[in-house]
């Protein structure tokens, strides 16, 4: 082993992950503004479902996505105690026109949307409970 | 492709995978340090059985369950083995092509195929964040676009 460029590799492989790892946790489900404007808007015949009377919680999933599960029952859990509002959970593989218009990049994206369908609060990644409240506060101040 | 709405899929304890990539991870730096095609190799081994009977048949599931899992308490939650074996084919796509890099001569393919595994392999291990499940949606996004193209 007289070659180092092994090994050259596997500290800067391991300083670059330890790096993206960090920044990455930091913003991990943040919830944040619409991104591009805040023109989006999606209708219950856009989700396939009803939307919130006062507010919608949609999530995108796929099957392997190891922390959709998690959020399935934060989301859950948060809709069943808040009147009006309903979980929408999307299979992101068999929507991938909305995975598109929505500019889904990742699994689990959560959208917190008002009573009209407008995005408030837009998170990717797993949120914090929290955040969704919080977020829902905002969705639901009229 | 595993049906994504069954009745009942497979259900693991979440320390497993995490314990796995720690293993993974370390095989994968002694590859890149001593260059060795074989070790490569015999990971490639331990992806394929990962991603073909599932984790707990895998020689990391089996260590797991016999060494660390009796010393830990019962898991909390259970998860859902699809996306950790998902990542194991991913991991044994570039386990077989740097395998077959340095194995052939070409170590600079070996090289770079075993970064790339070793940055999944670390990022699972230190921070439990699944790259190749994350790279999934992509992926079917990408072929979905390719099919209409």
């Amino acid at each position: 082993m007289s070659d180092p460029t092994g090994l050259i590799v596997a500290a800067v492989v391991l300083v670059l992950a330890t790096a993206f790892g960090l920044v990455r946790a930091r913003r991990d489900g943040r919830l944040r503004r619409g991104g591009r404007g805040d023109a989006l808007r999606l209708s219950s015949g856009d989700l396939g479902e009803a939307l919130g009377e006062r507010a919608t919680l949609v999530q995108f999933s796929t099957a392997m996505c190891a922390t959709c599960p998690g959020t399935r029952r934060l989301l859950a859990g948060v809709a069943a105690g808040a009147p009006g509002v309903r979980h929408v959970e999307i299979d992101a593989e068999t929507r991938l026109d909305l995975v598109r218009r929505v500019e889904v990049m990742r699994t689990p994206t959560v959208l917190v949307l008002d009573r009209a369908g407008r995005l408030v609060r837009r998170a990717s990644g797993p949120p914090t409970r929290a955040d969704i409240l919080a977020a829902l506060d905002l969705a639901t101040a009229d | 492709m595993p049906d994504p709405t069954p009745g009942a899929p497979a259900r693991v304890d979440p320390r497993g995978p995490r314990f796995a990539a720690v293993l993974t991870t370390l095989v994968l730096l002694v590859v890149l340090i001593t260059g060795s095609g074989v070790l490569l190799a015999a990971q490639a081994v331990v992806f394929a059985l990962g991603a073909a009977l599932g984790l707990r048949w895998s020689p990391y599931g089996w260590l797991y369950r016999r060494l660390v899992r009796p010393r830990l308490g019962p898991p909390r939650e259970l998860e859902d083995e699809r996306p950790p074996r998902f990542a194991q084919t991913v991991g044994l796509v570039f386990a077989v092509v740097g395998a077959t890099g340095y194995l052939a001569g070409a170590a600079w393919l070996g090289i770079a195929a075993t970064a790339a595994a070793l940055a999944a392999a670390f990022l699972n291990a230190a921070f439990d964040y699944c790259l190749g499940c994350e790279v999934y949606l992509l992926a079917v996004r990408g072929r979905a676009r390719l099919g209409h193209g």
